[in-house]
């Protein structure tokens, strides 16, 4: 099968599971005991149930839920998120304000993961059951061990209350200034530990795995320093493992991301998706559910066009 | 010794036949062929030091789960014991944020309550909820995974594409929007991660069960007149389930760290629960308490730190189940893919 044939049918693929996360997540929203206005009208004690049932009116909530649906769908169709209720601009404008946000942090924690976990995962393989191949495993398991949330309190505790080193307060510069990597820092470390200890370890089973093929011997016996053999022969093809990962740890980044934007105030779509839970926003719930779905449906997809790309026995399975 | 640590193994080489040779090719019957595997399983555990630290820690918190307050159950106390010092709801039994000392190991929070026995008792939240939601996710997950294996064709294609608008959902902002749904609250949380958790192991089973279904003993086992039920849960299943034993294992501690999240995102249990995340979300403002103020770090370090130990010792233990099962678990993190 043609690469382009390949893509084309996951690409076509994706289509039920979004509309399937779709559902679920609409369908979800609307058994919460209390939806949007009950909670806009348990902020105002002055609001009389005539008004509530106005307002449900207004915003098409007393329609039947199947009908709501499609409305949403018909909206999202043709590229209306719909409003968020509580607030003035409507839902695009928001997730276009956040959304840079969340990706900055994101490939911050990507470059970081990579940075820690390249060197990291060549030093365990190649001192395989040695001490640094046994401290690089614990090392690697307390990375994955460790709850997001309290180590970004713990960074932020040690780093930038006691030691003063980054700041303290939520972000305030633009988010591409120089500045602003000051801020990013923490955070980003803090959502990339996970993956890097992942990546690492995947790294180093795959390198020691390697190691041990007779083209790698072929190679020494050539007379190619160790060096060369380890970064242009084992490391190359070792990346392909780590490449099937990728989108298993993308969508650890993007879950994390909710979580660590909210320790450390950061104005990306995570902190706004615990926002819009706790008012009922739907529209917006919808939306960032619905992008991030879409980011790990096209990150499973990349994850699979770059392995059929580097290994094309594997396109016949589809 | 016939393997080495780690994922690679000589094979073709086995030292313990070489010594024993009669034993290798008399002694060989099915019995005692899969004894000696296990019994290998079981040894190369226990030469793994990472492991043993990770048991008695479990053990030890399993302990705390049980003694730090009686168990009654239909109003016969069945667990008597009472290890937690204070009562973990009594506020006042020192003063507001006494540093740890020999009263009070692990200091005081801002009411003034023990925070020993709370990190204590609160042991119970995580370590329970992570062994009850893997415990029923893998059930399900293997259920759904081996029928949708076994039967292939069009219910594989329907069971899988549901299996796809799971995996879309990252864990935790299903358990949030769940939560969000049915509110807070111990079986609450339990439903949040057991329905975005069972997908891991219906994908992983499955695979298994794609591979070991080609065997003929499972031919065999369907010309002699077997039902697809026990074709399935007596010949398949028990073949397939190693790659599912080390995530189980493995994901305990995930479920423990997003039980913990939605606790410190204020989700999960009502405010003063002892709950780790719980207590967590109680007590981060005292980071900031500024450079020159001081900083009451015993109210954040030990719940965290609990958390940590917990995780990392499942952690460890996982890992070197993996390693002791080699070759057969291979990829066995790659189910976020496809």
């Amino acid at each position: 099968m043609s690469l382009r044939r390949f893509v084309l049918r996951r690409l076509l693929a994706s289509v039920p599971v979004l509309f399937g996360v779709s559902v679920i997540t609409f369908g979800m929203i609307h058994l919460t005991p209390a939806d949007i206005v009950d909670m806009m009208v348990a902020n105002n004690p002055d609001a009389t149930a005539a008004d509530a049932a106005n307002l449900r009116r207004e915003f098409g909530l007393h329609l039947p839920i199947w009908e709501q649906y499609l409305n949403w769908v018909a909206g999202m169709l043709t590229g209306d998120m719909g409003e968020v209720y509580s607030r003035g601009p409507d839902v695009g404008g928001m997730m276009i304000a956040r959304l840079p946000e969340t990706i900055a942090l994101g490939l911050f924690g990507w470059v970081f993961a990579i940075l820690i976990a390249v060197p990291g995962g060549i030093y365990a393989a190649t001192r395989k059951d040695r001490f640094g191949d046994h401290a690089s495993r614990f090392a690697a398991l307390s990375g994955i061990s460790i709850p997001n949330f309290w180590l970004g309190l713990m960074l932020m505790a040690i780093f930038a209350v006691e030691l003063n080193w980054f700041p303290v307060l939520d972000p305030q510069e633009p988010l591409l200034s120089r500045e602003m990597l000051w801020w990013l820092i923490l955070p980003g470390v803090t959502i990339g530990t996970a993956a890097s200890a992942n990546l690492m370890r995947i790294l180093r089973t795959s390198m020691a795995e390697e190691m041990n093929k007779d083209y790698v011997t072929a190679a020494r016996a050539k007379g190619l320093p160790e060096r060369t053999v380890i970064i242009k022969h084992v490391l190359r093809n070792s990346m392909i493992s780590a490449v099937t990962v990728a989108a298993f740890l993308t969508a650890g980044i993007v879950s994390g991301s909710v979580v660590v934007e909210v320790v450390f105030g950061w104005p990306g779509l995570g902190a706004l998706l615990i926002e819009a839970i706790n008012l009922r926003e739907i529209n917006l719930i919808m939306a960032i559910t619905m992008f991030v779905g879409a980011a790990i449906v096209v990150a499973n997809l990349a994850a699979d066009i770059m392995y059929a790309v580097l290994d094309p026995r594997i396109r016949d399975e589809y | 010794m016939s393997t080495q640590r780690g994922r690679i193994q000589i094979t073709g080489f086995d030292a313990d036949r070489v010594e024993q040779p009669d034993e290798a090719i008399w002694g060989d019957d099915e019995d005692t062929a899969v004894m000696s595997r296990r019994q290998r399983i079981i040894q190369q555990l226990i030469r793994d030091r990472f492991a043993l630290v990770g048991v008695f820690c479990v053990l030890l918190m399993i302990g705390a789960v049980i003694f730090s307050r009686p168990i009654t159950v239909a109003g016969i106390v069945v667990q008597p014991f009472e290890l937690v010092p204070y009562d973990v709801t009594a506020t006042g039994v020192g003063d507001r944020y006494e540093p740890p000392s020999l009263a009070h190991p692990m200091g005081t929070d801002r009411l003034g309550r023990d925070m020993f026995s709370r990190v204590l008792a609160g042991s119970y939240y995580s370590v329970t909820i992570g062994f009850i939601v893997t415990g029923i996710a893998s059930t399900v997950g293997i259920i759904f995974g081996s029928i949708s294996g076994y039967f292939g064709g069009t219910v594989d294609e329907i069971m899988m594409r549901i299996l796809d608008v799971v995996f879309a959902f990252p864990g935790l902002i299903l358990a949030l929007l769940l939560v969000a749904v049915f509110g807070g609250g111990y079986w609450q949380l339990v439903a949040a991660f057991v329905l975005p958790g069972w997908a891991i192991y219906a994908r992983l089973i499955r695979g298994e069960i794609l591979k070991v279904k080609q065997n003929e003993y499972v031919l065999a086992a369907k010309a002699l007149g077997a039902r697809d039920r026990s074709v399935v849960f007596k010949h398949i299943v028990p073949n397939a389930i190693a790659p599912v034993i080390v995530q189980a294992t493995l994901s305990i501690g995930t479920v423990v760290i997003g039980v913990a999240a939605l606790g410190f995102l204020g989700l999960g249990f009502t405010p003063g629960t002892p709950e780790w995340g719980t207590i967590l979300d109680a007590e981060q403002d005292t980071l900031m308490s500024g450079p020159d103020a001081d900083w009451n770090w015993w109210a954040t370090v030990f719940p965290g730190l609990m958390i940590f130990i917990f995780v990392m010792s499942m952690n460890m233990i996982g890992d070197a189940i993996n390693d002791a099962l080699d070759a057969q678990v291979d990829n066995i993190n790659h189910g976020g893919g496809g």
